[in-house]
């Protein structure tokens, strides 16, 4: 067991997917001798070289498309997009062709890639640094989306992402990047795609939440004096149906919370899945707490922007006293 | 300071057999053998049937869109013939010709206009990726396929059509720049055939050819006569020599035309004139071939007409192969979507063409 932080947990995870497998290389912009522009890849260009982890030009459709061909060619590339904001340029290879080729090849062609992406606010970035685009793939077919709120998470889950025969976007939420340590296994371990987390059990009430949020939700159950049980969704799509099924069947109250902009965002999704699933179970109605249908402000407004622990406290109490 | 020139580009072009017929023996030599010119020209013809036949099923209502390749056969043959048989062919959607020399099935090509994804399920003994219809993303596959072969220490190369307006796609500038500056072992062919449906070449490029693309990433380029078989085979295996040797890529301008329209769904009468087309047509790959190997006494009026029977029942088995094909399960639409699918997708499959979802949810809260 070491005690690592998100950021080191990912770095382990990655050198030891490298040792394990030949076919796995890293590429990106800044991977290499910088080891990323949040150290991610530290020390990774030292260990394997520059075959291995590869500084690429500055082109983010270019870093995916060639992954795509790297990947049907039998490689298991781990491309890293720096920010969130510039995961756009890359949208058409990956939407138009990484989340299709498995379909419409009809089995021939796979594209087993994992996309890094550093994502939300919180860090004082500047514009086009701060997204959460989560959403937006997880409608797309085809996709994996990923994103892990703890070391211990996001090592499993990086680790199964890497192994996985299908395209993963692996969103880490950098504002807690190294937020906080946990105890982290030095051995190899996997935690399945799809597979929420019951983060504290409780009987009141379900949070449902993934990423950085998932601190925010923490925060306010500590300060509540109710039951409440927290799930992290941890895998985005396929979202874990049955977590959510099983825990507000309990409870019969569900606040989603989610640093994406509100309308048609994944806490749409829960809502209407929990309606669909257990809606004579419900004392209230699905609450919210999301960002919202704007852009994303610069940093001196963004804590307004982004869920805190008092707007999610206020839902809580608007589904317990509905 | 003196103001001195720095850089001075020159770009070869390379014709050898000239739409008169006319051969240049010494840069032919060695390239392609009789015995295969013969072959050659046979597979241009039989790809110039098929779109003729496939041009039939669409107007009948028996295939969807299809777009022809007609004027162009000998780009992607040429490639196809020179490389090796396990380098990879990462074309676009005009390169049936290539196609079917790797091997690839002639019913694959119609499945997929007939709207059939099996037509795209090309496997590894064809080393060519399926059919790519969005304009100009293909390359940096190519440029990915070439880049695993260096890493594994291997001597596959890759070779990408793509058309003279996917050049002014982002994707096709940063796959040459992803090319050049890791050196990968790409051939970049461009087939200009100056439409980009009905957009002319100059609102593509000012500059006086596509090649100089090229040499703006720092690639070795070459123009070639597109309808010179010649000349495309030569300057692929220079390329394919470069790329397997060096680890370098080569970018080709083939000048070629588009003697149909884009697709069925096209009618380039609307936006460029016939005596256009028809001053193209005399410079057609196959009339050229046609003359030289009467010329060499390798073909005749009656071999022609032996090779015209031969290819007319090809080309009807394939089409008869294809069109026997059945629907695919509905099950399909799902079952490919993921190597496992979720729980959720596999109850959406299972529901599709039953119920609703909502009324038929795998545990309804009523039954608890």
């Amino acid at each position: 067991m070491a005690n690592l932080n998100l950021v080191q947990a990912i770095n382990l995870a990655l050198i030891q997917e490298m040792e394990r497998d030949e076919r796995v290389l890293i590429l990106g912009e800044d991977v290499g001798a910088n080891g990323g522009v949040f150290r991610v890849t530290e020390g990774l260009h030292k260990r394997f070289g520059a075959r291995r982890v590869v500084d690429t030009p500055l082109a983010e459709s270019g870093i995916i498309g060639t992954s795509i061909g790297l990947a049907m060619a039998g490689l298991r590339p781990i491309p890293e997009i720096q920010f969130d904001g510039f995961l756009g340029p890359a949208y058409d290879q990956i939407c138009s062709h990484a989340a299709r080729m498995r379909t419409r090849t009809r089995g021939a062609y796979t594209v087993p890639l994992t996309i890094r992406v550093p994502v939300g606010g919180g860090i004082h970035a500047p514009e086009l640094h701060s997204d959460s685009p989560e959403t937006i793939y997880s409608h797309q077919p085809g996709l994996k989306v990923v994103m892990p709120s703890s070391p211990y998470d996001a090592k499993g889950l990086l680790i199964s992402a890497i192994r996985d025969p299908d395209p993963v976007i692996f969103f880490e939420p950098k504002r807690i990047y190294r937020a906080y340590r946990e105890e982290v296994p030095e051995d190899e371990y996997t935690i399945p795609i799809g597979k929420a987390r019951v983060v504290c059990e409780g009987s009141d009430l379900t949070i449902i939440s993934w990423g950085a949020s998932v601190l925010q939700c923490m925060e306010s159950i500590e300060k509540s004096s109710r039951s409440i049980e927290l799930i992290d969704l941890r895998t985005i799509y396929p979202m874990d149906l049955d977590a959510i099924e099983a825990s507000v069947k309990k409870t019969g109250r569900c606040v989603v919370v989610h640093e994406a902009p509100r309308t048609g965002g994944m806490g749409a999704e829960v809502a209407a899945q929990i309606m669909e699933r257990c809606f004579l179970y419900l004392e209230a109605p699905v609450q919210r707490v999301t960002g919202f249908d704007t852009i994303m402000p610069y940093y001196k407004l963004e804590l307004s922007y982004m869920p805190d622990a008092a707007r999610i406290s206020g839902a809580i109490d608007a589904a317990l006293s509905y | 300071m003196p103001i001195t020139s720095i850089l001075k580009l020159e770009i070869e072009r390379v014709s050898i057999l000239d739409e008169h017929g006319n051969y240049d023996e010494k840069l032919g030599a060695g390239l392609i053998p009789d015995g295969d010119l013969v072959k050659l020209y046979e597979a241009m013809s039989s790809c110039r049937y098929l779109d003729e036949v496939a041009f039939k099923l669409q107007r009948s209502g028996r295939m969807g869109t299809y777009p022809q390749n007609m004027g162009q056969e000998a780009t992607s043959l040429a490639a196809a013939y020179v490389l090796n048989k396990d380098d990879w062919l990462v074309t676009c959607y005009r390169e049936n010709c290539g196609l079917f020399w790797r091997g690839v099935p002639m019913e694959s090509i119609l499945l997929h206009w007939m709207g059939d994804e099996r037509g795209n399920a090309m496997p590894r003994p064809h080393f060519a990726t399926p059919i790519a219809v969005p304009i100009g993303t293909q390359m940096l596959h190519a440029a990915g396929l070439a880049w695993a072969s260096k890493y594994r220490g291997e001597k596959q190369i890759a070779c990408t059509f793509f058309g003279d307006g996917a050049t002014s796609e982002g994707d096709f500038h940063e796959a040459a720049n992803f090319a050049a500056n890791l050196d990968l072992p790409v051939v970049f062919c461009c087939q200009n055939n100056f439409w980009a449906i009905s957009v002319p070449g100059k609102i593509q490029c000012s500059a006086p050819t596509l090649a100089q693309r090229g040499i703006a990433y720092g690639m070795p380029v070459m123009q070639v006569d597109g309808n010179d078989i010649f000349a495309c085979a030569y300057a692929v295996k220079q390329g394919a020599e470069r790329a397997r040797q060096e680890s370098r890529p080569t970018f080709i301008e083939m000048v070629t035309y588009r003697l149909g329209d884009h697709t069925t769904a096209d009618d380039a009468r609307r936006y460029r004139d016939q005596a256009e087309v028809d001053v193209w047509k005399e410079r057609d790959p196959l009339l050229r071939t046609r003359i030289l190997l009467e010329r060499k006494r390798l073909w005749d009026s009656s071999k022609q007409e032996a090779m015209q029977a031969r290819i007319e029942v090809e080309v009807a088995a394939a089409v008869a192969r294809a069109e026997e094909i059945v629907a695919p399960p509905v099950s399909d639409v799902f079952n490919y979507t993921f190597a496992e699918i979720s729980a959720d997708l596999a109850h959406q499959r299972d529901t599709m063409q039953t119920h609703s979802l909502a009324s038929d949810a795998p545990v309804a809260a009523k039954g608890d």
